[in-house]
């Protein structure tokens, strides 16, 4: 099956099909949508903790899908990502104590992170590489700073989502992870989308050579700041929930470094420049703070430790290995060029 | 015993070969010119001779040595420096900071700031501006010159007379000539046949990675060279 | 306070965040990296000197003594393991080896030494508190002058280095193309490590100085990277003494914030940074490239 495209019609030449969908793609696309009906499920089925413990990894799965929008699709390593993560909550504490529904404050805090993107990018999006890496980073630390000086988001000291005093412990925690779910599913689908469409190919060449990219007419600055508004949406909806699942936060910790960190390293274990390698990265990561986090300093050596080294080592991640051995892709986001007639298959 | 010998040289990028197999000697004092279309391997040649490209397979023996996988600052000291594509001087510094650096880095022998002026004589007014305002026809006398400023025994020059005015050619043309034999022996990447047929001693003509004409200078005719840069065949016209 | 006086500690302030700059800016240029452990590297030298200075009373500019060679040996292997490697990968793998060092060392530094917070003044009793009452108005400190003496001394120093000697030159000639360099035989590596040797050496002199003036604990590294990179940018990539005006400005900004209010000294210096990244200045930067 295919909605393919023939090619090099010469008569003594093997004859060669375009397809976007293949059996494999189809079987794995398969798996995928059982998966989303067993997450959806997972209030209904699982305890208390465990939802709560779902809502943390999907929320690692947002942050790492994100950051690798920007790097890994868009060659923009930015350390700043904290600055929308803090907006989104501080956005959701704004609006509910302006009367809004806590559960509708999350979505609107998010939309306020992608609108927030815009004036921020005129004055990052022009720097590359270092500087923008930086530059993002003097973006989050002025939030951080400008959200400690106001003392009506409760300063320093931090500050409660009261608003979400009224539900029960079981209903908030399903409502929370439920919006966690379908943000995830949201900004993942949004990527796919992106991928797929004639933007995929674009961010492709700029990935690898921003200037020839330019050069044949792709317009870089317009991509860049669709991946950047992208990655400042999912980051506030990850911040809004990141709200909802502690209930208090802190400008210093919500705003910290440490979640670029963390994003960095998910990103570059599962696989930069992928679409599994977040999830895969995710996955690791929250496995290894339910089990390392209490160490300290020492689990941050680690995470640090481990990161360079996959930098040096294997920085396409863990992902590429799998993708190498077994081909398998979750959903297909290039082309296959497959041979006309024969059931053999070349990747794209 | 030859000053420089290839031996089954084979280079590429990835999947795309370059050089596929080639073989020959240069004996000190000679002067080669490589000539070929475009794509044909001879600026990829060059660089593995001169330890900007590695290749994948063969040897490049440089005075008895084996220096295959020398990397290209060790091969300027034992006496080998290329001129590369496109000058490529340094900028922001100035024509005599240009040939300071090759000096302090290459090796000691007779070439200094006032023999290369000598050669060069167009440099003499120039030496202490930037290399950025300098024409096409400049750098590539400034670049020629840095190179010599290493005391080089081969000079590799890939093509000097890109981008350059008739006039501008000729007068790199007439400095190159000028050279003393016994000091540099020179190999010239040329897209214009009728100079490399004049200035060579020998001509090796690639087409795809390979040679495919090899002669003295004098011995082969126009008509030749060119069949063999277009890949024409002799007999029958036609691929 | 009056502004003369505010203007005097901007600049003295400023000098030292030129220093600290100075050798982002040279690994910028040479290397084409920008090394996010910078910050973490200046304060790991101002722990080095702690240590000396706890455990044999010296006073800190003798601690240097021991802390920059140590220092020195560190950065020869920062740049092998781990610079020279990144280079190799691309773009992005230098940002992300640097920022996950930065983390490393950071917590390290936290792990060994605890969060509190440290500094260098008490062993240095009477440069850290003497001063010169110039006017009634202005008060000239000790560590003022010293440390906007060892910038400019510094700055100038590196400045005659680069452009006066075989192995400034050499680095020039890296810096601007490195494959041609080694045409010209230059071993690109051992310009890499010298650079990075002046770098970590600024740093550590920089952040001594820094620890003397102020305190610092595990996680200041990152504030001292975003002061030195915003000295750089307001100084405009490309110049030594571009770096010195830059830390000075970023300088007296902050010290016109923190006359207002104590709370906004640091925000006043990321204001001024970004209000030279929107104007057509910044755009000149964002394109710019370095010495």
């Amino acid at each position: 099956m295919s909605a393919g495209a023939e090619v090099n019609a010469a008569p003594d030449r093997p004859r060669y099909r375009v397809q976007r969908w293949s059996r494999s793609s189809l079987t794995s696309l398969g798996f995928v949508l059982v998966g989303l009906v067993l997450l959806v499920s997972v209030p209904i089925t699982l305890n208390d903790n465990a939802v709560e413990q779902f809502t943390s990894l999907l929320l690692f799965v947002i942050l790492a899908g994100m950051w690798n929008a920007l790097a890994g699709y868009g060659g923009l390593v930015s350390v700043g990502q904290q600055g929308f993560i803090g907006i989104g909550a501080y956005a959701t504490i704004w609006l509910t104590q302006h009367g809004v529904q806590p559960y509708l404050a999350m979505v609107l805090a998010a939309g306020v992170a992608a609108a927030l993107s815009l004036p921020i990018s005129a004055l990052v999006l022009q720097l590359r590489g270092g500087q923008f890496a930086i530059g993002t980073w003097v973006v989050a630390a002025v939030l951080g700073i400008l959200v400690t000086l106001d003392s009506s988001l409760g300063g320093g000291t931090g500050t409660s989502l009261t608003a979400l005093n009224g539900y029960g412990q079981s209903t908030r925690l399903r409502y929370t992870y439920w919006l966690t779910l379908a943000f995830t599913i949201v900004v993942f689908g949004l990527s796919w989308w992106l991928l797929r469409s004639r933007f995929g190919a674009a961010l492709q060449a700029i990935r690898d050579d921003e200037e020839a990219a330019a050069s044949v007419g792709v317009r870089v600055l317009p991509l860049k700041l669709v991946l950047f508004v992208l990655a400042a949406f999912g980051c506030g909806a990850a911040g809004a929930m990141i709200l909802a699942n502690t209930l208090f936060i802190q400008p210093q910790s919500i705003f910290g470094v440490q979640w670029t960190a963390y994003m960095i390293f998910m990103v570059l274990v599962g696989g930069l420049g992928t679409f599994e390698g977040p999830i895969l990265g995710a996955v690791i990561y929250f496995g290894l703070q339910y089990y390392f986090a209490d160490q300290g300093a020492w689990y941050f050596v680690g995470l640090g430790v481990v990161a360079i080294l996959f930098a040096l080592l294997l920085p396409r991640g863990l992902w590429s290995l799998v993708e190498e051995r077994t081909q398998v892709r979750l959903l297909p986001v290039g082309y296959r060029l497959t041979r006309e007639g024969s059931g053999r298959r070349r990747a794209g | 015993m030859s000053l420089l010998q290839v031996e089954d040289l084979e280079a590429g990028y990835g999947l795309l070969k370059a050089v596929r197999g080639i073989s020959f000697s240069v004996e000190e004092g000679e002067r080669i010119a490589l000539v070929g279309a475009n794509g044909a391997g001879k600026t990829t040649l060059l660089r593995c001779l001169a330890g900007a490209h590695q290749p994948s397979a063969g040897r490049v023996s440089f005075d008895g040595a084996d220096v295959t996988s020398a990397p290209a600052y060790k091969r300027v000291a034992s006496g080998v420096a290329m001129v590369p594509e496109g000058r490529r001087l340094f900028q922001a510094l100035t024509v005599r900071e240009n040939l300071q650096v090759a000096a302090e880095n290459g090796r000691p022998g007779p070439w200094d700031v006032a023999r290369v002026t000598e050669a060069f004589p167009m440099l003499e007014p120039l030496l202490d501006r930037r290399a950025s305002t300098l024409s096409g026809g400049q750098q590539q006398a400034a670049a020629i010159a840095r190179s010599l400023m290493t005391n080089p025994r081969l000079l590799l020059l890939d093509e000097v007379s890109l981008g350059l005015s008739p006039v501008a050619v000729q007068s790199v043309y007439d400095s190159l000539e000028g050279l003393d034999r016994s000091r540099a022996t020179l190999i010239l990447v040329e897209q214009d046949l009728t100079r490399a047929l004049a200035f060579a001693d020998r001509v090796l003509c690639m087409l795809e990675g390979r040679v495919v004409l090899e002669g003295a200078a004098n011995s082969l005719t126009r008509e030749q060279v060119t069949q063999a840069y277009f890949g024409l065949r002799q007999a029958a016209g036609g691929s | 306070m009056t502004w003369a006086n505010l203007i005097v500690q901007g600049v003295m302030l400023g000098g030292i965040y030129a220093l600290l700059a100075c050798g982002l800016s040279l690994l910028f240029g040479v290397m084409r990296i920008i090394n996010l452990a910078h910050g973490d590297i200046a304060v790991l030298g101002s722990y080095l000197v702690y240590v000396v200075c706890d455990h044999l009373g010296w006073s800190p500019f003798l601690a240097l003594v021991i802390a920059l060679p140590v220092m020195l040996v560190l950065g020869y292997l920062l740049q092998l393991g781990i610079l020279d490697r990144s280079l190799r990968g691309g773009q992005l793998v230098p940002l992300l080896t640097t920022f996950g060092l930065a983390i490393v060392i950071q917590n390290l530094l936290l792990q060994v030494f605890s969060p509190d917070v440290h500094s260098l003044a008490p062993y240095a009793p009477w440069i850290s508190t003497a001063s010169w009452n110039v006017t009634s108005q202005i008060s000239v400190p000790l560590i003022g002058v010293l440390g906007l003496v060892a910038a400019v001394a510094v700055l100038g120093g590196l400045q005659a280095f680069l452009h006066r000697t075989p192995l400034g030159r050499a680095m020039r000639a890296t810096a601007q193309d490195a494959d041609t360099a080694a045409l010209v035989g230059i071993h690109p590596k051992a310009v890499y490590a010298r650079a990075t040797a002046i770098a970590v050496a600024t740093a550590t002199l920089a952040g001594t100085f820094l620890a003397i003036r102020a305190t610092f604990d595990p996680s200041s590294g990152s504030t001292q990277l975003i002061f030195a990179f915003e000295a750089v940018v307001i100084g405009g990539l490309g110049s030594l003494w571009g770096t010195l005006w830059g830390g000075i400005a970023l300088g007296v900004a902050q010290a016109i914030g923190g006359h207002i209010d104590p709370q906004y000294a640091i925000l006043a210096g990321h204001i001024l940074f970004l209000a030279v990244l929107a104007s057509p200045r910044g755009r000149v930067i964002a394109h710019g490239v370095a010495a």
